[in-house]
């Protein structure tokens, strides 16, 4: 059931193609369909493998001579993931509702990335992983230098080019682990157990790692982000922010931590107090979260202040992987899952609801249109989505980050002290944004008053109120009862702890 | 000398030139009051039958020897790629019929069927005339398309330059050949590297790197590896585009497998003698090999392919990314795709894994190339010049031919599921397995690093089609063979990247037959 997602998702891509670019409401209502057709399948996947382990979906031979296998595999990580990419492709395309311009285009860009991006998720092979995993880069690029803002080519070029550097890291790693493993094969199985020498995995493992990590958007390769999300058109930035650093972060797991566990070991030698890869890693991601969040604080772009505090909240994803406890890890995937519904909540409020209306995103002039009176949906959808990101109970996130604080406190205290400091500023940067965006102090004028009744925004339109209920609903539902998610984690989790993958 | 055998074993050749006289007959013959479309049209299709022919003629030719030295060899790597050449060939004729840059098409024809001629000949080489004579008539013919378009200064201007490197690098070539006889005293290749190591304990070390670097001067020109690859971007940039496009696809098919030739006899050079042969090679070889004084015949090509693969690749990706002339990039880029190939060649395989790898990719980027300067010629028919911003909003003026686009670059980026990405991964992942220690992994970690560095380049191009305003949004008519050969090509990149053990099986059956 799973793999029909992928299929759906790239036929719908190839069928958007050839729809008439002068009919954007058929394209539109096509892509919806498709999109809602593969959440259907992905929420189907995810209810009907609750409480199972790893099953293989699909398993045929595909470059026999190199051993390479058509191998899509899932397990209770890969299942949360599908539901996420399902859910955030429903909310892009909800949101892409104002896209008039090569609509066609847009839409096969968009539904061919959440093709490669449900791949990469239900990838059993290295291999095809691999090839799910840069799928994935070409679609980025173009929705963001053909339907972008803000100095689009240079933000699209820098997200490519970036991607492009990672994923070689990852194919060099790849291509050494297959010969040095001399098994024949690229399964993420069979490698994991092939055997790989330590002294391999010490120089493979920071190698992968980072190549996936620049994905997730670690210090110091973070810099793609904040442009990349402010240049990118809404449902992109979504999606960026949404499911493609995801894809990093699930990189650095999958591949990362389950093929090179002795990477992590220590060198035998410290110095400045770090003595092993993992020191170094969870460092930088402490270093994410603490300096996303000071950033953040400092921006006069809306958007860029949520594109900091993606960095910021990624910080948390990488820092749950480097406690390798089992805590730390499970907060480290619900964190993915909450972090790619509430982004994608943010961006779609500033980049399309405040955006779209007010034309502009500089707080400075924010503060003198009075949202909180004019757009009384966009601010209290912002509120919401506000308090979800600041991680207060009853939100998703508030579960996720504890969780990896909790890991992090048995791991090293001095980490979840660090990124404590990340917390309360966490709260600071979003109350500004906030206040500065939608509740000034600042009385109207009677001209403004004036102006404001010549022209009013236009109204909140049906998919922009379906799409902030769908990603509130899902923030809340698992806020309130992440037992949905974490009983599909847990077990996963621990398996790949205890033997790599399986 | 048995003449019944040697027609039989280049029959394919035969078949070339036979249909090259009778393209020209028909044409100056039967057509002098035809149009110039029509002449165009029927010489292009009996060019296509004559490489047909010549295909048929590939599956029943044999392998040639004069007493025990095997002059051409049949199958295996040889087979693959002259059906590759041919196949390739008759691509570049189908892009003919869409040109007016000629009036005497029969001539044309009949050139490019000579020069295929001497591609088969140099891929089944096995001797070092054979391999002069064939390395010749190639480059005499690709002189003569770089310059035939007669009314531009520019075809001129890089046929003179192709032709003053390229006869420097033969000259260099036939000394290296003179010296590597004077060392082993025969002219066939497994012979000559048999005598190079019989010969190593005798003092002629200086002499054998001397020949080897002039050798690898005349090679490397072909292949266009730098330092000897400045004719490649005059000549890339002046030539009509079916001929650019049958030098950068049809000539780097011939040449590598020339390549994949002294490659398997640097490794194979005593299975047609006894055994003890190599025994008594090894026995006479003096000291142990670290006290050895000079290399021996494999490990110092290996060196030198090494520096002009790293050399290649780096410079040619490097310089790739200043150019504005699309013509100019591909070029370039074919440079760097060489480096990536040399690669291949330097820590080249016994068992035949490295072979199969160099001829995949080459075959593909071949293929890739053609389509490309097939998209070129029509966008520079339609805009006047190859610059970059003639891709202006190509998108716009014809969404398929931006589509096909798209495909090609992407391939040659090495973005999968596009062949151009198996191209790479089998090529390198063929490297790691031969070589072992430090050096392989660096060298490849390297190209991957390079190719990455290639994706920009190509998206400059494709974001011009894609991305930035049109400047003039006319649509381009595009003749329906030119557009359907690149659709057809378009599509096999992607189909031969979704199931890329189709081309692999294809290759390892000639290796199976042999």
């Amino acid at each position: 059931m799973l793999a029909w997602t992928i299929y759906i998702s790239f036929a719908g891509a190839l069928v958007a193609a050839l729809l008439p670019s002068n009919k954007p409401v058929v394209v539109r209502w096509f892509a919806l369909g498709v999109s809602i057709l593969g959440l259907a399948h992905a929420v189907g996947g995810f209810v009907a493998g609750m409480g199972q382990g790893r099953n293989v979906i699909v398993d045929v031979a595909w470059v026999p001579s190199m051993g390479i296998h058509y191998l899509l595999a899932a397990d209770g990580i890969s299942r949360v993931l599908v539901l996420l990419t399902g859910i955030a492709s429903v909310a892009g395309v909800l949101f892409s509702w104002n896209i008039d311009l090569r609509t066609n285009q847009f839409f096969a860009f968009y539904l061919a990335l959440i093709g490669g991006v449900y791949g990469v998720f239900l990838s059993g092979d290295l291999f095809l992983l691999f090839v799910f995993y840069e799928i994935a880069i070409i679609p980025k690029y173009f929705l963001i230098a053909i339907w972008g803002s803000t100095r689009r080519e240079y933000g699209a070029m820098k997200l490519a080019l970036y991607s492009f550097v990672g994923s070689a890291m990852v194919l060099i790693g790849l291509l050494a682990a297959y010969v040095a493993a001399g098994s024949h094969s690229t399964g993420l199985v069979d490698l994991a157990h092939a055997g790989l020498p330590a002294s391999f995995q010490m120089w493979c493992f920071p190698l992968v790692f980072v190549g996936f990590a620049i994905l997730a958007g670690m210090w110091p390769f973070h810099t793609w982000a904040p442009t990349g999300h402010v240049a990118a058109p809404t449902a992109a930035s979504m999606l960026l922010a949404g499911v493609v650093m995801k894809l990093g972060a699930y990189g650095c797991l999958r591949v990362g931590i389950g093929l090179f566990p002795h990477g992590l070991d220590p060198w035998g030698f410290t110095l400045l107090g770090i003595g092993s890869w993992r020191d170094v890693f969870a460092w930088l991601a402490v270093i994410g979260i603490v300096y996303g969040a000071l950033v953040a604080l400092a921006q006069s772009d809306f958007k860029f202040v949520i594109g900091y505090s993606s960095v910021s909240h990624m910080g948390f994803v990488l820092l749950g992987l480097m406690t390798l406890n089992q805590i730390g890890v499970d907060g480290a995937v619900l964190q993915m899952f909450s972090h790619g519904i509430i982004a994608g909540l943010l961006f779609a409020i500033v980049g399309r609801i405040v955006y779209d209306r007010t034309h502009t995103r500089q707080l400075d002039e924010l503060e003198k249109m009075h949202l909180s009176r004019r757009l009384p949906f966009a601010a209290w959808a912002f509120v919401v989505a506000g308090i979800a990101s600041m991680g207060l109970p009853g939100f998703s996130g508030f579960v996720a980050e504890l969780q990896v604080l909790v890991g992090a406190w048995r791991a090293n205290p001095w980490w979840a002290a660090a990124s404590g400091i990340g917390i309360i500023v966490g709260v600071a940067y979003t109350w500004r944004a906030l206040q500065k965006a939608f509740f000034s102090d600042a009385l109207p004028t009677a001209h403004e008053l004036e102006s404001e009744q010549a022209h009013p925004f236009a109204p909140i339109c049906w998919s922009e109120m379906a799409g902030v209920a769908l990603l509130v609903a899902c923030t809340l539902v698992v806020g309130v009862y992440p037992r949905i998610l974490l009983d599909s984690i847990e077990p996963a989790v621990k398996a790949l702890l205890a033997g790599g993958v399986q | 000398m048995n003449y019944a055998a040697l027609f039989h074993a280049t029959l394919p050749e035969t078949a070339l030139e036979i249909a090259a006289l009778l393209v020209l007959v028909v044409d100056l013959g039967f057509l002098r009051k035809a149009t110039l479309q029509a002449r165009i049209a029927v010489a292009a299709l009996i060019g296509i039958a004559g490489c047909s022919a010549a295909l048929w003629a590939v599956s029943i030719a044999g392998p040639y020897s004069a007493g025990n030295d095997l002059l051409l060899s049949a199958g295996g790597s040889a087979g693959v790629a002259q059906v590759a050449i041919l196949i390739l060939t008759a691509l570049t004729l189908l892009l003919f019929i869409d040109t007016g840059f000629t009036r005497n098409p029969g001539e044309y024809v009949s050139v490019v069927l000579m020069a295929v001629a001497g591609g088969l000949l140099i891929s089944a080489a096995q001797d070092l005339l054979v391999i002069f004579t064939g390395l010749e008539l190639l480059s005499l013919d690709l002189y003569i398309l770089t310059a035939f378009n007669k009314q531009s200064g520019k075809s001129a201007e890089a046929a003179i330059k192709y032709y003053l490197f390229g006869g420097m690098s033969a000259a260099f070539l036939l000394f290296g050949f003179s010296y590597l006889y004077g060392i082993s005293g025969s002219t066939s290749l497994h012979s000559v590297i048999l005598g190079t190591y019989r010969a190593l304990g005798t003092g002629t070390g200086p002499l054998l790197y001397l020949s080897l670097v002039m050798i690898a001067v005349g090679l490397a020109f072909k292949v266009a590896a730098v330092p000897f690859h400045l004719w490649a971007p005059d000549t890339y940039e002046g030539a009509p585009a079916p001929a650019a496009a049958f030098i950068a696809s049809v000539s780097k098919v011939a040449s590598f497998a020339l390549l994949i030739s002294i490659g398997t006899a640097s490794w194979h050079f005593f299975d047609s003698s006894p055994g003890t042969v190599y025994v008594a090679v090894v026995a006479h070889l003096p000291g142990t090999p670290a006290s050895r004084p000079y290399l021996d015949f494999r490990s110092g090509w290996m060196l030198i392919l090494v520096v002009l693969s790293v050399a290649s690749m780096v410079f040619g990706n490097l310089a790739a990314l200043a150019q504005s002339s699309v013509r100019r990039l591909l070029a370039y880029s074919a440079i760097a795709h060489a480096g990536y190939i040399l690669l291949g060649l330097a820590f080249f395989s016994y068992s035949n894994t490295s072979a199969k790898a160099i001829l995949y990719y080459i075959i593909t980027y071949g293929l890739t190339t053609v389509g490309a300067f097939g998209v070129v010629g029509v966008v520079e028919r339609a805009a006047g010049s190859d610059r970059m911003d003639a891709f202006l909003g190509l998108n716009k003026r014809s969404p398929l031919l931006a589509a096909v686009l798209l495909i090609l670059f992407l391939s040659l980026a090495g973005i999968p599921p596009l062949v151009g990405f198996w191209a790479k991964f089998n090529l390198f992942a063929a490297v790691l397995r031969v070589g072992s220690g430090r050096m392989p992994i660096t060298l490849v970690a390297l190209a991957i690093a390079f190719s990455a560095v290639s994706l920009y380049y190509y998206l400059q191009v494709l974001k011009r089609a894609y991305v930035m305003p049109a400047t003039d949004e006319t649509p381009i008519r595009v003749h329906p063979v030119t557009l359907t050969l690149l659709v057809v090509i378009a599509a096999a990149v992607v189909a031969m990247g979704c199931f890329p053990s189709l081309l692999q099986d294809w290759i390892a059956s000639f290796y199976a037959a042999m």
